[in-house]
């Protein structure tokens, strides 16, 4: 049953990786090309998801947006886990009193809400993709960290590396050959999610008119041009809103289709 | 640890680039005169070195006083009194309609029922990928622009929470669902709730006196990350509903770089985790005989 939807998510995961890399092949069009004369059209047959306040088509918008929208959503991923690969190895190998103040400076920063402390970081140095995007990746970089700490003293203890330091391996032969992998492997199921997560929450960011700005054609952009015309023209904010849902939709179906077979096998 | 909290956002308050004067002035475009601003520096402290700066917040902060918002001229502390009930109210109510709405699932699918099952996977879903701001315009297409049953806008009274506590609630409620199910599953296979069964007791007196226990912990646990959730969700929600509350005086903040304001809230906000983080310790002895035992 569950694997049914394993091949949902995974089927539609492979139409946004398609429409990222070839837009002109799923909606041929001009994403920016404007026809006042044709602005709020609902959704139709010419215009499958509608046109917003210039005309221009939503549909080949969505799709040409596709891949600045999963650029954002994979860059704040690679911040967040870089980051958190930094602090939980520093955390999990370090000497004690490295521990020790790591895990402190990550209590303090869990102490922020994800959101606030993206807030806090777009205070500092303004609105716009880049920030947001390293905002989001901040956010949830004190998440993955805890994560990887805990995984890192797992493994650094597991026998296979005491036989590595037995046989006289280096420390960084060690570290890339044996707990690097070990600890990948648990961050696979963190980073796919995770892609979804930071797509929600950059669009968030941009909904709230902080993140990429109109008229660019992202997703999240877009879902703030339509916000004033929410009660009227509702396709304008819908179908960005639901192509979010379905980047995020789609990792957890995979990764959760995954560990089941994983678990079965 | 507030003091840590504290101390982070000052200095990272003064990574901004520009001249805070230039800031409390009306930004960069007022073209504000040099007397002016030096009269701005003055009026704020900012022409003492960043140490005696940093001193001087501290001092005024454990005197509960937060500075003067850039943007509202009024002293941060009574913009955040006046927008704390609201968010408090919102926050609560939809943590109370989360854990309702998650018992009865958990329970429900524990016990064999399907249909809960399902009802959680998705809720489930929904929890990791549906923002907030789309179930909030998705609710508010359904029950205001269709059917005509709720307003589309926070108005005063409970009619106008109602949008606003399930569009926090609903993500919340899928995760602690999941949670409840886990532990409620397991403790229904230990040897007390047998022992209990053993003794007579009725398959519902277990459930409420034993089993529920052990749902109820980590649940417990996990309220700072459901706080930080809720508060995050706020920001959102409180910004569509047009809500007054914390939330969106926080948003409007960052929008103007009211950096007092956004420095206020970000405080009273880590202050409240640390509060619930303390609750949620002394919550796991009231509800867990063992720890109180040690």
């Amino acid at each position: 049953m569950r694997q049914v939807w394993l091949w949902i998510g995974g089927a539609a995961l492979l139409f946004l990786v398609c429409a990222a890399l070839a837009p002109g092949v799923l909606a041929p069009g001009d994403p920016l090309a404007i026809n006042p004369a044709q602005s709020f059209r609902g959704p139709s047959l010419s215009h499958l998801f509608g046109t917003d306040e210039s005309g221009r088509d939503i549909y080949i918008r969505i799709i040409h947006g596709t891949g600045a929208s999963l650029l954002i959503g994979v860059s704040a991923t690679a911040i967040g886990v870089g980051l958190a690969l930094v602090f939980g190895l520093l955390a999990g190998l370090g000497p004690r009193w490295l521990d020790f103040g790591t895990t402190r400076f990550l209590e303090v920063l869990f102490a922020f809400p994800g959101l606030l402390l993206a807030l806090l970081f777009i205070v500092v140095y303004g609105p716009g993709v880049v920030t947001s995007t390293i905002a989001v990746g901040l956010a949830t970089a004190p998440g993955y960290a805890r994560i990887i700490r805990s995984r890192v003293l797992v493994v650094r203890r597991a026998p296979y590396l005491e036989a590595a330091t037995v046989l006289g391996r280096g420390r960084w032969f060690r570290l890339w050959r044996h707990l690097l992998p070990n600890v990948a492997g648990s961050l696979f199921v963190l980073v796919t999610l995770g892609i979804g997560q930071s797509i929600v929450w950059a669009s968030s960011l941009s909904y709230l008119g902080l993140g990429a700005v109109p008229p660019a054609a992202e997703w999240g952009a877009m879902l703030s041009a339509g916000r004033t015309y929410l009660t009227s023209f509702w396709w304008m904010t819908f179908f960005p809103g639901l192509f979010i849902m379905m980047s995020a939709v789609a990792t957890t179906l995979v990764v959760r289709g995954l560990q089941k077979r994983s678990r079965l096998s | 640890m507030l003091w840590a909290v504290a101390t982070v956002t000052f200095f990272a308050i003064r990574l901004i680039p520009g001249d805070p004067a230039e800031a409390i002035l009306g930004g960069p475009g007022s073209q504000a005169s040099a007397a002016a601003l030096a009269k701005a520096r003055a009026d704020y402290g900012l022409d003492q070195p960043l140490f005696v700066q940093y001193l001087q917040y501290l001092g005024r902060m454990l005197r509960g006083d937060l500075g003067d918002s850039y943007a509202l001229k009024q002293p941060v502390i009574a913009v955040v009194g006046e927008n704390l009930g609201g968010t408090l109210l919102l926050a609560l109510v939809s943590l109370l309609v989360a854990a309702a709405i998650a018992l009865g699932l958990a329970a429900w699918s524990a016990r064999g029922g399907r249909v809960a099952s399902g009802i959680s996977w998705v809720l489930e879903v929904v929890t990791a990928a549906v923002p907030h701001f789309w179930l909030a315009i998705s609710l508010i297409l359904l029950f205001s622009t269709t059917l005509d049953w709720l307003p589309p806008v926070s108005v005063p009274g409970p009619l106008g929470l109602v949008l606003p506590v399930l569009t926090l609630a609903l993500p919340l409620s899928g995760f602690l669902a999941q949670v409840m199910r886990e532990s409620i599953l397991d403790a229904m296979a230990s040897p007390f709730v047998l022992a209990a069964e053993a003794r007579g007791e009725s398959s519902g007196g277990v459930f409420w006196r034993h089993t529920l226990r052990h749902a109820a912990i980590p649940a417990i646990g996990l309220a700072g990350w459901a706080f930080g959730s809720l508060i995050s969700g706020a920001v959102v929600v409180e910004t569509i509903f047009a809500r007054p509350g914390l939330g969106r005086s926080l948003l409007s903040a960052v929008q103007q770089r009211d950096v007092p304001l956004v420095l206020g809230v970000v405080l009273v906000v880590a202050l409240g985790y640390m509060l619930v983080t303390t609750l949620t310790d002394l919550g796991d002895r009231l509800v867990d005989p063992r720890l109180r035992a040690e």
